[in-house]
């Protein structure tokens, strides 16, 4: 029993990681269909953030609570510079868009490895969050994942009422249902990317962060995560946040099933293999967005 | 027109393999003028050793201080006078992490540099890449670190721990504390899978019992099962062969898991003081590990390796059980080449038993039948400095047995 319970919340904690990082990518990719292969770089920016704030500000908890809007801002703009520059020239242009962006990834990888060196740096975690919250019957939930949780689940409900309720959200529909309708009548679409690509990158950012309290900060951490993060977007379905929320907590549960009854990399194939056969029976996703757009 | 430069491309890509087929080719003369070994150059006032890590890549953290302390070996010995007559001149490559590199390199110190020896390498892949390197060139590696056992090549010094030296005491010392379970985690490679064979072979033998085993991808960072199947197994202990990062995942994880040192003490070969920095003691303190050195170690040899180290590379910087042994190997080599009276190497091998070094460790002797050393056991405690201070010892320096012969249980194991 306490097994199971244990393997539930892996489940969830699981889902909650691959929420927080696809989150960015589900308004990125999913709204304005940019494939942005850099968004796992964003991810690392944002620990990276948490990492030189850490450096000057000598409180653990103190550090992480001035990380989380720095690192949102940081990786942000960094997703703002890159729309500028490159992806708003090649918005026409989707594979040419996922060459430029790995390239990007690419350099990002090095500058990282060129200022902060190419070993992995760690953070220090609050003490409060290297603890547990033990429940009756011998249950623990650890501190730090119940933080993810919070944070991803805060996130979601951030941006779930940013998109409805406010003017900026629903310009941001506007576009997303059909991009020359909401221009003639008078939206400067290309405002609304650039704020849309702002708000997605940021969220990598505070993905970023959140992730320096499990593993170590890398280089290549990005690389690690974007796999994950498009397989949540694409099965959820595209322009739509709730199908991302469901399919991440699913595969997080799926995962740890998996790996408790086999091993971890037994786990991975049985997750792809599911999503594999789910995209067979559904190739536009868990949901998908009816627009009365042509495209 | 797209088609066009389509063929371009393939054009030149072709142009490209047919290149590279031909430097092929090109080394393979080099290599069949070498078949009878390539003797090393010593006709002048110096003589050129080779010096083979990795200073990039993921290897980096770890394989840099091992050049640091053969760099401090070097000097040492060159102040001293040097070895027959000849100041020691280091030939420095990157292995780069990737083990083809490592294989290339090792082929150019050999064959283009001529050097007496070879100091290096770091993981068992890296190891196995070169060791038909040397062998078919007949010259010499000392390789430093402690490893799967197995294994014995005439052509490779092993100056670190062998399974009897390392893991085979840190489970004695679980057994003598009272351990009647263990649950192994490590990484998914060669190494971790090797010691935990040893290691089931061991505890069926001694009444324990593995209540579990589990791999995780190397860099893997997702702990929550693992940790969750370790906690609720109710082992007595956890046997830890994770490499690298996802140390930092583990420990982060055991510890939010509510487990501790004390209630389910964790041991780890490949966890040295250098780690312990990089995972934060935060999460470590009162953990244990298996070496033969920690910076700790008391005696007059290691007071003055550690004064060295730190005066050459900086106050900060700890000194660990791979660099003791990186070290060791570069003035036992010195050893073996003045008693033997030469830098050739079948001279330098037959003069290799019985060598001894007052080692930072305490007093090491080279066994020249298996050409391993024999080194003194330490299981030590993490402590919130950082450093690791001894627990216990085997007393007396523990002769290498890589195949694990003189044990009964041990022998389905090949």
């Amino acid at each position: 029993m306490t097994v199971l319970f244990g393997q539930l919340f892996t489940g969830i904690s699981i889902g909650a990681v691959l929420l927080l990082i696809a989150l960015g990518l589900a308004l990125t990719f999913g709204q304005m269909n940019v494939i942005n292969m850099a968004h796992g770089e964003f991810i690392m920016a944002g620990a990276y953030t948490t990492y030189v704030l850490q450096q000057s500000i000598t409180g653990a908890g103190l550090s992480l609570v001035v990380a989380l809007p720095v690192a949102f801002v940081v990786a942000g703009t960094m997703g703002v510079l890159l729309e500028v520059l490159l992806i708003r020239r090649l918005y026409a242009r989707p594979l040419d868009t996922l060459l430029v962006t790995w390239g990007v990834s690419l350099m990002l990888q090095q500058l990282a490895r060129d200022v902060f060196g190419s070993p992995n740096v760690q953070t220090r975690a609050p003490e409060l969050l290297t603890g547990n919250v033990a429940l009756p019957g011998g249950l623990t939930i650890a501190n730090n994942r119940l933080f993810i949780l919070t944070l991803a689940l805060a996130a979601v409900a951030a941006l779930t009422l940013a998109l409805r309720l406010t003017p900026l959200g629903r310009r941001i529909r506007a576009v997303v249902q059909n991009r020359d309708l909401a221009a003639v009548s008078g939206i400067a679409t290309s405002r609304v990317d650039r704020t849309t690509f702002f708000l997605g990158s940021g969220l990598a950012g505070l993905a970023g962060v959140a992730l320096t309290l499990l593993g170590p900060i890398g280089p290549t951490m990005g690389t690690n995560l974007i796999i994950d993060a498009f397989l949540v977007v694409v099965v959820g379905g595209i322009g739509q946040l709730k199908g991302s929320v469901i399919v991440a907590f699913a595969l997080g549960v799926l995962q740890a099933t998996g790996e408790y009854l086999t091993t971890l990399s037994v786990a991975k194939v049985i997750v792809f293999v599911a999503i594999v056969a789910f995209l067979q029976w559904r190739p536009q996703g868990l949901f998908t967005l009816r627009t009365r757009s042509l495209a | 027109m797209s088609l066009f430069r389509g063929r371009r491309i393939l054009a030149g890509a072709m142009t490209l393999v047919a290149a590279a087929a031909m430097t092929a080719c090109g080394s393979k003369t080099t290599d069949e003028a070498s078949a009878t070994g390539v003797t090393a150059d010593v006709s002048g006032d110096t003589v050129k050793v080779g010096l083979l890590n990795s200073l990039s890549g993921t290897m980096a953290i770890s394989e840099v201080t091992v050049r640091d302390a053969i760099m401090l070996a070097v000097e040492e010995i060159n102040s001293a006078g040097g070895v027959l007559g000849k100041k020691i001149q280091p030939v420095g490559e990157d292995g780069a992490s990737d083990w083809p590199t490592f294989a290339e390199k090792a082929e150019k110190l050999i064959s283009e540099d001529r050097v007496a020896a070879v100091f290096g390498c770091w993981t068992s892949a890296s190891r196995k890449a070169v060791k038909p390197v040397f062998e078919k060139n007949k010259a010499l590696l000392f390789y430093p670190v402690q490893y799967e056992g197995l294994e014995q090549s005439p052509y490779i010094f092993y100056t670190g721990a062998t399974t009897n030296q390392q893991i085979v005491p840190g489970l004695d010392y679980l057994k003598a504390q009272g351990a009647k379970s263990v649950y192994l985690v490590g990484s998914d490679y060669v190494f971790p899978r090797t010691a935990n064979k040893i290691i089931k072979a061991y505890a069926a033998a001694n009444g324990m019992a593995v209540l579990g085993e589990d791999y995780a991808p190397l860099g893997s960072t997702e702990f929550g099962t693992i940790v969750n199947k370790v906690k609720s197994s109710g082992a007595d202990a956890v046997f830890n062969t994770l490499n690298g990062d996802s140390n930092v995942a583990f420990f982060k994880e055991y510890k939010s898991a509510g487990l501790t040192a004390a209630s389910m003490p964790v041991v780890s070969v490949s966890i040295a003081e250098e780690e312990v920095k990089s995972i934060g003691t935060q999460y470590l303190e009162g953990q244990l590990t298996a070496w033969n050195y920690y910076q700790t170690t008391p005696g007059a040899a290691n007071s003055k390796f550690v004064a060295a180290y730190k005066a050459k590379y900086g106050a900060d910087k700890p000194t660990s059980d791979p660099m003791e042994a990186a070290y060791v190997g570069v003035h036992l080599w010195k050893a073996m080449v003045e008693k033997a009276g030469a830098f050739d190497v079948e001279k330098v091998r037959s003069a290799s038993n019985g060598i001894t070094f007052d080692a930072p460790e305490g007093l090491v002797t080279v066994d020249g039948t298996t050409q391993h050393i024999a080194k003194t056991a330490r299981i030590g405690k993490i402590g919130a400095d950082g450093l690791i201070t001894e627990v216990w010892n085997s007393g007396k320096p523990v002769a290498p047995d890589p195949y694990l012969k003189t044990y009964p249980w041990a022998s389905g194991l090949s």
